[in-house]
């Protein structure tokens, strides 16, 4: 069947010359597939709303708390500190990670679910960057609600805490650290929920693998071991904790404290780690 | 591997050479060698399992080959950056989601190939589907979503098509549709490939035909020789008289056997003209002649009957 080719037939199938491949344009395309599915933009404003609500509450516990202390009590611990955990409460945070994670997990997963990976894979052969267009387009989105939530918890909390005059000001030490990390753990979180996504490509699997690595771990592993520590500090829900929280370690303490910049190595790696083994497996694989 | 398009390569050829794929110790594809050449329509046929869609697969990128090597214009696809200038492909209908509208899916995948956002309309008017846009793809029938399967393959213009089951779950309106499309594009200059384990789809559609079975190509050849090599042509013949009717045909030189159901008989090596009148000559009432060619469904079948893979009622 291989015979000698005659001259092709009238060529009338336009051979346009190809513009430059940008990787601009596969931003701008999951930008729309993120923005056309009705399920995101109704998961943010839920999980926005509870995780701000979570700080609005902490702060009225603390705030009634007040009211039952006599008032000698009360006017001996004059003036108010900061209190970082009102402000930025781990369950409502650590629930956001769940959240973040997942929804990155969900971006990849149901293209690999519906099949609907191959269509673009064709579309795109260039699988590494089609991965990376989606790591920074969640990552930019989830920069943004994480915006919004650090700042609404922030603003709320201290709202609350006014009432009984014990907010701080935006400007107070250690709270610009706070909203920071805070702003940033969503998006951290919907990297490694991106590239655990790509790794296993199942949803029941990539979401409890989520879970076990964001939310557990932490908890698995004991931070007064001087052995298990280290391990303890490089989780992300640690090294959050750690960049939140305004005091250092206390010198008479047994208990090992993680360094600042530590935590800040902890918090680049976790997505980098991600992302990057997402690029490299999904270049090797079979689709 | 060489990038550059081969000299001797016209058009938009898509080549396999020498491809296997192996899972495990179950080979899909066996040293499968071929070539589709634009400006006609080649028909992919095989039973089921044959390696039909891990061919394709293996065509666009999809999934590494063990050994051989596939090109679509006398590169590797996976050498383009941006594919959909280059080659247009529905797979599998369902491969879409369904919580996008079919507008929102198309404009998503032009986007990312540099394509102006009015190919979108474009291809949805050129598959029916314009009145559907906005609506959720969930919602589609499967007819639908292969409409939109062929949309997304025509988005970037491209000189090369491959299409696998395409008229699976279509209306026979929709199939009529589809087979005009495929003409259409093969007198524009492209290729067009199509998978089918039905030789019934192919026989209006296809010029040429490559034909697999268990991985292993049978055939591959224009559509008319592969028709014409058919075996088991005949004339059945129907008379209450079967014992006298054989020996007088046999007396004239023809092979006859009985057929499966009684009192007819199939001839070989004589025209129907000569057997009507053969038996005119002895008085035998003859109560059935038929000619038999053997339809495309047939040759399909006697070719790969060695090659199916999971055959009903016989075992192996």
């Amino acid at each position: 069947m291989t015979t000698t080719l005659t001259t092709s037939p009238a060529q009338t199938s336009p051979t346009r010359p190809e513009p430059p491949a940008r990787f601009g344009d596969l931003l701008a395309a999951e930008w729309i597939r993120m923005r056309t599915l009705r399920s995101t933009p109704w998961t943010i404003g839920c999980v926005v709303l509870f995780v701000v609500g979570s700080a609005a509450a902490a702060a009225l516990v603390y705030v009634r708390s007040l009211s039952d202390v006599p008032n000698g009590y009360l006017a001996a611990r004059e003036p108010y500190e900061y209190l970082p955990f009102t402000a930025f409460p781990p369950p409502g945070f650590m629930t956001l990670m769940l959240v973040a994670a997942t929804l990155g997990a969900v971006t990849v997963v149901s293209e690999y679910g519906s099949g609907l990976v191959r269509t673009l894979t064709v579309a795109v052969p260039a699988r590494g960057s089609v991965v990376l267009a989606k790591a920074v387009v969640t990552a930019a989105l989830w920069t943004a609600v994480g915006t919004v939530i650090s700042l609404g918890c922030f603003l709320a909390s201290q709202a609350v805490l006014d009432t009984k005059g014990a907010g701080v000001g935006i400007t107070h030490p250690g709270v610009l650290r706070g909203l920071v990390v805070s702003a940033l753990l969503p998006a951290v979180c919907a990297l490694v929920g991106l590239g655990l996504g790509v790794l296993i490509r199942h949803t029941a699997g990539t979401v409890l693998a989520g879970a076990l690595l964001l939310t557990l771990l932490p908890l698995l592993i004991s931070p007064s071991a001087s052995w298990s520590a280290p391990l303890h500090h490089a989780t992300l829900f640690s090294a959050w904790k750690r960049l939140v929280q305004t005091w250092g370690p206390s010198p008479d303490t047994l208990v090992p404290m993680a360094s600042v910049p530590g935590s800040w190595l902890a918090y680049a790696l976790w997505p980098l780690a991600a992302v990057a083994l997402a690029v490299v497996v999904v270049r090797r694989r079979d689709v | 591997m060489n990038r550059a398009p081969r000299p001797g390569t016209v058009g938009h050829v898509i080549e396999v050479n020498e491809l296997t794929k192996r899972y495990g110790d179950k080979t899909a594809v066996d040293r499968l060698s071929f070539t589709v050449r634009p400006g006609r329509v080649t028909g992919f046929l095989g039973p089921n399992g044959a390696g039909k869609t891990t061919t394709l697969r293996m065509i666009l990128g999809l999934e590494a080959p063990t050994t051989g090597t596939t090109a679509v214009g006398g590169v590797p696809f996976r050498s383009h950056a941006r594919g959909l200038r280059h080659v247009g492909a529905l797979l599998d209908a369902h491969q879409v989601h369904g919580g996008r509208t079919a507008r929102a899916h198309l404009a998503a995948l032009a986007r990312s190939n540099g394509l102006p956002v009015r190919r979108v309309a474009e291809v949805l008017d050129e598959v029916g589907l314009t009145d559907a846009a906005g609506r959720r793809i969930g919602g589609f029938s499967l007819g639908m979503k292969q409409r939109l399967g062929v949309a997304t393959a025509l988005l970037g213009d491209p000189p090369v098509l491959m299409f696998d089951e395409p008229v699976n779950g279509m209306d026979p309106e929709g199939v009529l549709w589809m087979r005009h499309l495929f003409r259409r594009l093969a007198a524009e200059g492209r290729t067009v490939f199509l998978s089918s384990h039905l030789m019934s789809e192919m026989e209006n559609t296809a010029d040429d035909l490559v034909v697999i079975g268990r991985g292993r190509l049978i055939a591959a050849e224009p559509l008319r020789e592969f028709a014409a090599r058919s075996a088991g042509l005949g004339v059945v013949v129907a008379t209450p008289q079967a014992a006298e009717l054989t020996g007088v045909l046999t007396a004239a030189g023809a092979s006859v056997e009985p057929s499966a159901d009684a009192g007819r008989l199939t001839v070989t090596g004589l025209p129907a003209d000569r057997i009507g009148a053969l038996a005119l000559d002895h008085r035998i009432a003859l109560t059935e002649l038929t000619t038999r060619t053997a339809s495309l469904e047939e040759a399909f079948m006697e070719l790969t009957a060695d090659s199916v893979e999971y055959l009903a009622g016989r075992p192996r």
